[in-house]
């Protein structure tokens, strides 16, 4: 029997468990689209914009562990998705795009929304490909799911010519993967294996470094097990947070430009850093010539190309973590490492001490105290979206997970718009779960459209707008760096209550400290989409902060007050 | 120092933008490179040139590496391999001085193809080292137009440099 190459579309996306997909049609993907309807067990998600699509997608693989599914027309359909698609790539995110493609006879001919996708996405995809034959359906959807959640996960692309849709085939299922080019290592040497583990015999004040790639691999009981056998502390990327419970007393907490301080203290004391699934981002490591300069470095990672690409790694073990703690395990006997942990624990007692919620409060809405009552409200365990700025830096201070995959935010990227659409993608991943979009005013307007998405799905999520008035983050760098000099950071705002009622979306504004508690439990108990309006002090700044190429140790403090404040 | 690297990638539409797009977003420079047909008709190799730092070179081997379509890479810099280039060398000889010209293709083991009334084209392969010793000695004469292929390069023996099969480069358990 022969199907046309849309349906072996669609029956391919089932065959990979596809339940959900997020976008938008148009002419190129019109007989796509027609023959979805066939496939009522396929929710697709109508969204407003097609980068509110791409990170609904992005969102929903995050909190799923699944590949998500975004689909978009040629053309600026297709160019629309570009952000998201690089959110997905600098995040590791398995996400599969499909856009539509002028029919083949007419690529390169400048027709009708033609754009080239594949030429377009090559950097930010982990592989693309261009179907331009029904024949070819089967087999680049079982490629492309296969490369999407493999080895370190990524964004594939698939650009589908619009007689390849019509048009049929008798190639309706692929049964193998047939890429000789592509074999994510999985073990790392016995050889080196030993030298880690010789390493971390020998260390007094090491540390772990946990990223995104201990949940990728689901590491997270392996890393717990090893560091509470060890006795060594944790320290997390933006996207590790949640590797480690943030109440287990190793913990470190967040490392990097807005870290806690003995997080960062600790890592420039180390002697030894076993980084697992991390890329020593620019904003994790500070100025690199005074990086842990005592310190001999493990690097875990799956992906060939981090490897010396930022700091020289004394032992470099290629492969999945969860393999490669496996492998470890055997060769490294229990520690204490009693005076690393005790040194530690007064630096901790330290940032304590600065600590905003500690100290005597001016009668203003602060986003801390805000997102600290929001994690008490719902005890560390709600799934957390954020949008970019200040109130990221602040939900990852201040809602620390106490679970894996339950803080989702643009890291690599750090794309402001990612929070609302986001937030949407996750709770369809996991609708039994409370999700919260933490979010800027000036992010949430940028993808503000989906919130008629949110309503049209009914979808339960709470969205809590940190409204500064600000493009707060870079308002805080030119308070810091530019003599506070505001240039173009000043937002005059819309009613966000009113723009909530306009979509028949339950608000409230909220603009006192004792108004927060209620507030929160207005939105916990909405079923649907709920928005709160959170009017925050204006010029806020976020502490710790190493200033862009500053060492990691010279951090900017908050200052400590005097009573009188 | 200047790196030789083999690829071997799978013969498919737009793997050349791939490797080229991968250079350039990685800031890597090229030399020179040189694509063709294999044995396998499924398979073409790519002999790469690039100027760096060892540890350039082992971050390109491994961008390349990831890259789905290439199935295998090697760095065959320092080992006894093969490297040749091909130039075609139009050089300015007045009938007067064809012969002088020749002679010094002889002594290259350069061929002349061509003969016009005003000019001659030289054929030469070899290292890129002879080539350019060729072309530094003709160009008092006059060189109006060169063209290179870039290096191909081979493993010498029975050593076979690239692999095309799964796990190749070592990196496998
Ligand atoms: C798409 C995009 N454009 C610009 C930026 C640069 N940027 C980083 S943070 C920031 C301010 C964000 O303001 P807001 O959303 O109000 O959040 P806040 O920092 O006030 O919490 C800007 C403009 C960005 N990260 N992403």
């Amino acid at each position: 029997m022969k199907k046309t190459g849309a349906e072996v579309l669609w029956e391919s996306l089932i065959r990979e468990g596809v339940e959900v997909m997020f976008g938008l049609p148009g002419g190129q993907i019109i007989p796509a689209f027609d023959a979805m309807l066939n496939y009522p067990q396929l929710h697709f998600v109508l969204v407003r914009h097609e980068q509110g699509a791409a990170m609904m997608a992005d969102g929903y693989a995050r909190a799923s562990g699944k590949v998500g599914v975004a689909v978009a027309t040629s053309g600026p359909g297709a160019t629309n998705l570009v952000t998201g698609i690089d959110v997905a790539m600098m995040d590791s995110s398995p996400v599969v795009f499909i856009t539509g493609q002028v029919p083949s006879n007419l690529l390169g001919t400048d027709a009708f929304q033609e754009v080239d996708m594949t030429g377009i996405s090559l950097p930010i995809t982990k592989h693309n490909f261009l179907i331009t034959s029904p024949d070819q359906v089967a087999h680049a959807v079982r490629e492309a799911f296969y490369i999407a959640r493999s080895g370190r996960p990524g964004p594939v692309l698939i650009d589908f010519c619009k007689d390849a849709q019509v048009a049929k085939t008798e190639v309706l299922e692929s049964s193998d993967v047939h890429l000789f080019g592509y074999h994510p290592p999985t073990h790392a040497p016995a050889v080196q294996l030993e030298q880690a583990a010789e390493l971390i015999r020998t260390a007094k004040q090491p540390v772990i470094f946990a990223g995104h790639g201990v949940m990728i691999s689901g590491a997270v009981e392996e890393v717990r097990k090893f560091a509470e056998r060890t006795n060594i502390p944790v320290a997390m990327t933006l996207l590790g947070l949640g590797a480690l419970s943030s109440s287990h007393p190793l913990s470190l907490g967040m490392m990097g430009m807005h870290g806690t301080a003995h997080c960062n203290l600790a890592i420039q004391q180390s002697d030894l850093i076993i980084a697992l699934g991390m890329r020593f981002d620019d904003r994790v490591t500070g100025n690199l010539k005074n990086y842990a300069p005592n310190a001999r470095k493990i690097h875990v990672e799956i992906d060939p190309t981090e490897i010396n690409k930022i700091i020289h790694a004394d032992v470099a073990l290629m492969g999945d973590v969860k393999t490669v703690l496996k492998d470890l395990d055997s060769r490294i006997p229990n520690a204490k490492h009693e005076e690393w942990l005790n040194q530690i624990k007064e630096w901790k007692q330290d940032s304590q001490q600065r600590d905003i919620l500690v100290q005597p409060t001016n009668g203003k809405l602060h986003v801390p105290q805000i997102v600290n009552d929001i994690w008490k409200a719902t005890k560390g365990e709600a799934l957390i979206v954020t949008d970019v700025g200040q109130h990221q830096m602040w939900t990852a201070q201040y809602y620390p997970p106490e679970n894996p995959y339950s803080f989702i935010t643009s890291g690599g990227a750090g794309s402001m718009g990612f929070g609302l659409p986001a937030a949407i993608g996750a709770k369809f991943a996991q609708p039994g779960r409370e999700v919260w979009a933490i979010v800027g005013d000036g992010g949430f307007q940028m993808t503000q459209a989906e919130l008629s998405t949110a309503a049209q799905e009914n979808i339960e999520i709470k969205i809590a707008i940190m409204n500064n008035h600000f493009l707060g983050m870079v308002r805080q760098w030119q308070e810091f760096f530019f003599e506070k000099r505001y240039s173009a950071v000043q937002l005059k705002n819309p009613d966000f209550c009113m723009i909530a009622e306009a979509h028949g979306i339950p608000s409230r504004r909220v603009l006192k400290p004792d108004e927060i508690h209620a507030a929160v439990e207005f939105a916990r108990a909405t079923r649907g989409p709920v928005l709160l309006d959170f009017h925050v002090e204006q010029e806020e700044a976020v502490y710790p902060m190493v200033p862009p190429g500053a060492d990691l140790h010279a951090m900017i403090r908050r200052p400590i007050q005097d009573e009188k404040g | 120092m200047q790196h030789t690297m083999i690829a071997l990638v799978e013969n498919k539409p737009g793997v050349l933008n791939r490797v080229a797009s991968l250079f350039r977003r990685r800031n890597f420079n090229i030399e020179s490179l040189a694509v063709g047909q294999t044995e396998n008709p499924e398979i073409s190799r790519m002999t790469i040139v690039v100027e760096g730092r060892p540890e350039d070179t082992a971050r390109i081997e491994a961008n390349l590496y990831n890259l789905v379509n290439i199935i295998d890479v090697q760095d065959v810099t320092g080992q006894p391999v093969i490297a040749r280039d091909l130039a075609l060398i139009k050089v300015k000889a007045e009938p007067k001085l064809r012969a002088e010209v020749s002679a010094l293709a002889e002594i290259f083991r350069a061929r002349v193809v061509d003969v016009a009334p005003e000019s001659l084209i030289l054929e030469i392969t070899g290292t890129e080292d002879k080539i350019e010793s060729l072309v530094e000695l003709l160009r008092p004469f006059g060189v109006l137009e060169m063209v290179r292929t870039g290096q191909v390069a081979m493993l010498r023996g029975g050593a076979i440099g690239v692999r095309h099969m799964p796990g190749a480069n070592g990196r496998d358990a």
